[in-house]
């Protein structure tokens, strides 16, 4: 799964998206993988056989997929320069990027500043999934699994795997922070630093065990953390209401200069995207690792 | 060019193709090698020789010093992680009872004729 | 002639995925996907020094980031099963 991952991630670099495969190469490779050992664990290693076969499921899909198929039918082809879509809209976020946002990483300009409302929602359903995930995992917990000990070691022996993530781990905080604020200017943002900075945790959960991990971060603090990243992001959208102009627009936000006011919106509501996201994805492990010990 | 700027560029094409070779030296070992253990060997070739030697030759080639510090630092991280991760790999293997594969001791050799 | 140097690293990452199918054991499956994942770090570079965008370096991280700790879990994921598995029957 991790080559899968990999491997799209490289084609959509050869497509010259950089930024989707870099998100995808930090979500599918890491946490994806994660999630599904933690996933596998959970459940028998044997397949129950259901007994009968389901034809009404199959059929049900066979039918939406049939029913999709045929509505794409009508829309223009792939690439095709006459599609509404690249007449009107993206030459214009592309040509009045530079001067009315004026950061030089267009797909940042599009995500955060023109499309707001879209991230903004992202964002929200990111927040929903973890709610959800939280909510069906539980948090009971048992003591005397073998994921709660903390891992063994041979006597007298220090674990190379954790002094090297010992090493690593202030640098891929640092990374993170690197991703969060370079965003405007390369690759990078706040999805991809949320989850990087998630990352981060994830390792010292897998070095040093789950207990210690929990002590580091306790779930009321991730739990809040998850929502006030959204809250974040709207309460941008408020002041710019506040402000007198629209919600979400940023160009009110500095009286003087719309375009600064363009870059201070950006940085907020990526900053609230960062925290929602490193928040959400570290409170999912957390609930899978609880449930795992149940 | 200058003789010191050619020099720099033949030097950088040496490293990305000695690591080249060396890669899929180290990859065609990974499919021969016997055993899980000496296969072990052959990805680490990969690893160190091969990305090192690649990562070298883009280096020299590179433009601006932000680059250069750019691939030092995946250089430092790589080599920091994979031998960890091997490490890691091979007490896994070693505690699950997987047995290297072993050449035959002087004792039994005087008995067998192979 | 970024391209040869590419090249030589996608017939190596082809390798590792030949013994990653083949393994017979799984931690010759596990050794030959890490390898996959440098290989992939080595490749994003190479490449973006290819299409002249050096931003695909800051990818590269990101990459070998993850796959290190996929491969971390993969091993604690093995580690939990075995002692699951042993704590389920009893060992002469």
């Amino acid at each position: 799964m991790g080559i899968y991952s990999l491997l799209s991630a490289s084609w959509m670099l050869l497509l010259d998206a950089p930024d989707v495969a870099f998100t995808e190469a930090a979500v599918g490779a890491g946490v994806s993988t994660v999630l599904m050992l933690a996933t596998l664990f959970l459940t028998s290693p044997v397949d129950k056989d259901s007994g009968r076969k389901r034809a009404l499921p199959l059929l049900i899909v066979l039918a939406t997929g049939a029913a999709l198929a045929y509505g794409t039918m009508d829309m223009p082809a792939l690439g095709d320069p006459n599609a509404p879509d690249d007449l009107h809209v993206a030459p214009r976020y592309i040509e009045q990027s530079a001067t009315e946002i004026g950061i030089p990483n267009v797909v940042t300009s599009v995500l955060t500043s023109y499309r707001g409302y879209d991230t903004l929602g992202e964002t929200a359903v990111i927040l929903t999934a973890g709610i959800g995930v939280i909510l069906l995992l539980g948090r009971s917990r048992r003591k005397d699994s073998p994921l709660a000990e903390e891992v063994p070691r041979p006597a007298g022996q220090l674990s190379l795997l954790r002094v090297v993530t010992a090493v690593l781990l202030p640098y891929i905080l640092l990374l993170a922070l690197y991703v969060q604020f370079h965003g405007d200017y390369g690759p990078g943002g706040g999805f991809q630093a949320g989850v990087i900075f998630a990352a981060a945790f994830i390792l010292f959960a897998l070095a040093f065990g789950f207990e210690p991990a929990r002590r580091l971060v306790p779930s009321s603090a991730l739990r809040l953390l998850m929502a006030l990243g959204l809250l974040l992001y709207i309460g941008v959208g408020v002041w710019a209401v506040i402000e007198g102009g629209q919600f979400l627009d940023y160009s009110v936000l500095d009286a003087h200069d719309p375009v600064h006011g363009q870059h201070l919106g950006i940085f907020l509501i990526e900053l609230g995207v960062g925290i929602t996201v490193a928040a959400t994805i570290t409170a999912i492990f957390f609930s899978f690792a609880d449930r795992a010990q149940a | 060019m200058t003789a010191m700027q050619l020099t720099l560029d033949v030097l950088g094409w040496v490293f990305l193709v000695a690591g080249s070779i060396l890669s899929i030296a180290g990859g065609v070992g990974l499919l021969r090698f016997p055993d899980f253990y000496t296969r072990i060997h052959a990805a680490g070739l990969t690893d160190t020789g091969g990305a090192g030697l690649v990562i070298a030759g883009l280096i020299v080639q590179s433009g601006s010093i932000l680059v250069a510090v750019k691939l030092v630092i995946i250089l430092f991280f790589l080599l920091l992680t994979s031998p960890t991760s091997t490490h890691a790999l091979a007490r896994a293997a070693l505690t699950a009872g997987l047995k290297p594969l072993l050449a035959p001791t002087p004792e039994e050799d005087d008995r067998s004729s192979t | 002639m970024f391209a040869t140097t590419t090249i030589a690293v996608l017939v190596t990452m082809t390798l590792a995925l030949v013994r990653a199918m083949r393994g017979p054991t799984v931690f010759d499956r596990i050794l030959a996907v890490n390898m996959f994942g440098t290989k992939t770090v080595l490749f994003i570079s190479v490449l973006g020094f290819l299409l002249g965008r050096p931003d695909f370096l800051d990818l590269a991280l990101v990459y070998a980031l993850m796959n290190f700790i996929g491969v971390v879990a993969i091993l604690r994921y093995y580690q939990a099963r075995a002692r699951e598995e042993s704590a389920g029957q009893d060992e002469p």
